[in-house]
């Protein structure tokens, strides 16, 4: 092992997207907050998800998540399609770093980033309505796993994608999507049957669901499910990732 | 024990045999130039040595250790310097060079980034953002990025290329100084001038495969880099040559005429005065030394220029 290396790179992800806040953190917090206050003025009082929950306390998990799995990708993404475009990532190719020690240090850094801004929208929700908090341990799992989830999918979008357009059609037509129709803004109870079946097929949902069932106790399907569900998509991911990276999928050809 | 050691090696690429068997050894401390036209093969033979790119078949080992199976070790005890110039936007030189350092596992090596600053002249940059930097200034944060982990195999890939004649005197005095210090030194380039006056064996790639392999000396002896190249502007375009040019003629366009001749053999005021004879106005003469085109020509024909 070289755990040093591992640390350092690591670190320079972490202060790479430290050196762009304004882009990183603040803008993802102030995007939530703007979909906080037009949903949450639309449809506060006309819908309700959960017994006893109003709809914008409801709403601020969702946001969180929704949040956290779009900068949890964009972080190992856009870092990794930087490096190959700018022709930089040879200089942590040429390093003893091994291909597990690489894929921790891009999915670690995801998962803080995915993690800080979940906390920037969960703190700057709660200044419009209070958010109980059932199981602190299922909503730091479900966010910890979640975002790795993402950053490894970032992993993978950042070696395949030869150019920045590529990269956005990946966030544009698999991310963007499946996470607004994972159940932010609603619960899937309310859809018609058909649309409620082929939720149960998109990931973001269960990410989404157990990590609300931390906040309320409830949630449309057992979070055990969930978590299981997230984390064999975990596992899935990472095998491919690690794969790629083993083999020097488009990096070492 | 060799720096370097290959044997075997060839590489595909979807529609190129990139390498054709290589067999080559680059003894420690040996100053090794390997020179080639662009697409003969070099960066790829360098990327497959630093663990930069997959190969197909081979062995390739670094001061004993398989750069495959021992990556690890082999990415110690090498530093290369890539031929694109690339630049890591987010931070500053320092940062850089303490980023490349901790790759390596080397966290305390302050001291050393500060001495390789100060020999690349970077010292008084180091707080600067690499965006900042001219291009110059980069291929120095290169070399430095290739160093920080001092490594004993040092390769430099085209280091010239682009640089202008300033730069390239200084990086020709900063690896000369690297290999007296005991550094293994592996130069690509493109510029038969600048093999001949810093390696002390060198191989000649071409398409793939090694067309020469020998020290200086005795590729010089060969004939190899014997010839001369001169351009010859008239004030009209040429109808006909004089016969005793034919077999020297490289190309002829318009009042364009360009010959190779021997260093030793050819005159060039007889070349003129056949020329004038010829009824040529000369306008214009140029000369340079023989490029890795013409090193290729001599190659290919058996040493008849």
């Amino acid at each position: 092992m070289n755990p040093a290396g591992l640390y350092t790179l690591f670190y320079k992800e972490i202060l790479r997207f430290g050196k762009v806040l304004l882009q990183t953190l603040i803008a993802p917090v102030i995007t939530a907050l703007l979909y906080l206050l037009v949903f949450g003025h639309v449809f506060e009082g006309r819908v309700q998800a959960f017994a006893g929950v109003s709809y914008t306390a409801f709403l601020i998990p969702g946001l969180v998540m929704m949040s956290v799995i779009q900068n949890a990708f964009a972080n190992s993404s856009s870092s990794l399609i930087q490096s190959k475009v700018t022709g930089n990532l040879v200089f942590v190719l040429l390093t003893p770093l091994s291909h597990l020690e690489f894929f921790l240090a891009f999915v670690l850094a995801a998962a803080v980033r995915g993690v800080l801004v979940g906390l920037g929208v969960y703190f700057a929700g709660t200044l419009f309505t209070p958010v109980p908090v059932q199981h602190l341990g299922f909503i730091l799992l479900f966010a910890f796993l979640s975002s790795a989830v993402l950053g490894a999918t970032g992993v993978i979008a950042g070696i395949w994608a030869e150019k920045f357009d590529q990269l956005a059609g990946f966030q544009n037509f698999i991310i963007l999507p499946l996470s607004f129709l994972s159940g932010v803004f609603y619960s899937i109870h309310s859809l018609p049957a058909i649309w409620q079946r082929l939720s149960h097929f998109n990931p973001f949902f269960y990410m989404i669901d157990g990590f609300r069932y931390g906040f309320f106790g409830v949630s449309d399907i057992a979070p055990g499910v969930s978590l299981l569900v997230v984390a064999v998509s975990l596992a899935v991911l990472s095998g491919i990732t690690l794969l790629m990276l083993k083999t020097g999928y488009k990096l070492r050809d | 024990m060799s720096a370097i050691s290959i044997t075997g090696l060839h590489k595909h690429y979807p529609r190129v045999h990139a390498l054709k068997n290589i067999d080559l050894t680059v003894e420690r401390g040996e100053f090794f130039g390997l020179l080639g036209p662009n697409g003969a093969g070099k960066s790829t033979l360098i990327s497959i040595v630093a663990g930069l790119t997959r190969f197909d078949r081979g062995l390739v080992s670094v001061l004993g250790h398989d750069v495959v199976a021992d990556y690890r070790r082999t990415r110690r005890l090498i530093g290369v310097v890539p031929q694109e110039l690339t630049f890591d936007p987010f931070f500053n030189v320092r940062e850089v060079l303490r980023i490349q350092s901790g790759y390596f596992g080397l966290r305390r090596n302050d001291a050393w980034i500060d001495e390789l600053m100060q020999a690349l002249m970077l010292t008084e940059k180091a707080g600067a953002n690499m965006r900042a930097l001219s291009g110059g200034m980069k291929r120095r944060v290169m070399i430095a990025q290739a160093l920080v982990h001092k490594p004993d195999v040092v390769v430099l890939d085209e280091p010239t290329a682009g640089v202008d004649v300033e730069l390239r005197k200084q990086l020709w005095t900063f690896i000369r100084r690297l290999h007296r210090e005991g550094h293994t030194i592996v130069l690509t380039t493109h510029y038969l001038e600048e093999a001949e006056a810093l390696c002390e064996r060198i191989a000649i790639l071409n398409r793939g495969e090694i067309v020469a392999l020998d020290n200086k000396r005795a590729l010089l002896a060969r004939g190899i880099g014997r010839t001369r190249r001169v351009c010859v502007t008239t004030a009209e375009p040429l109808g006909s040559l004089p016969e005793s040019l034919a077999q020297k003629v490289r190309r002829q366009e318009g009042n364009q005429l360009e010959l190779q001749l021997d260093k030793h053999s050819d005159s060039v005021m007889a070349v003129l005065d056949a020329l004038r004879a010829h009824g040529a106005v000369i306008t214009d003469l140029n000369m340079e030394g023989a490029d890795l085109e013409d090193v290729f020509v001599e190659l290919t024909h058996g040493g008849s220029a």
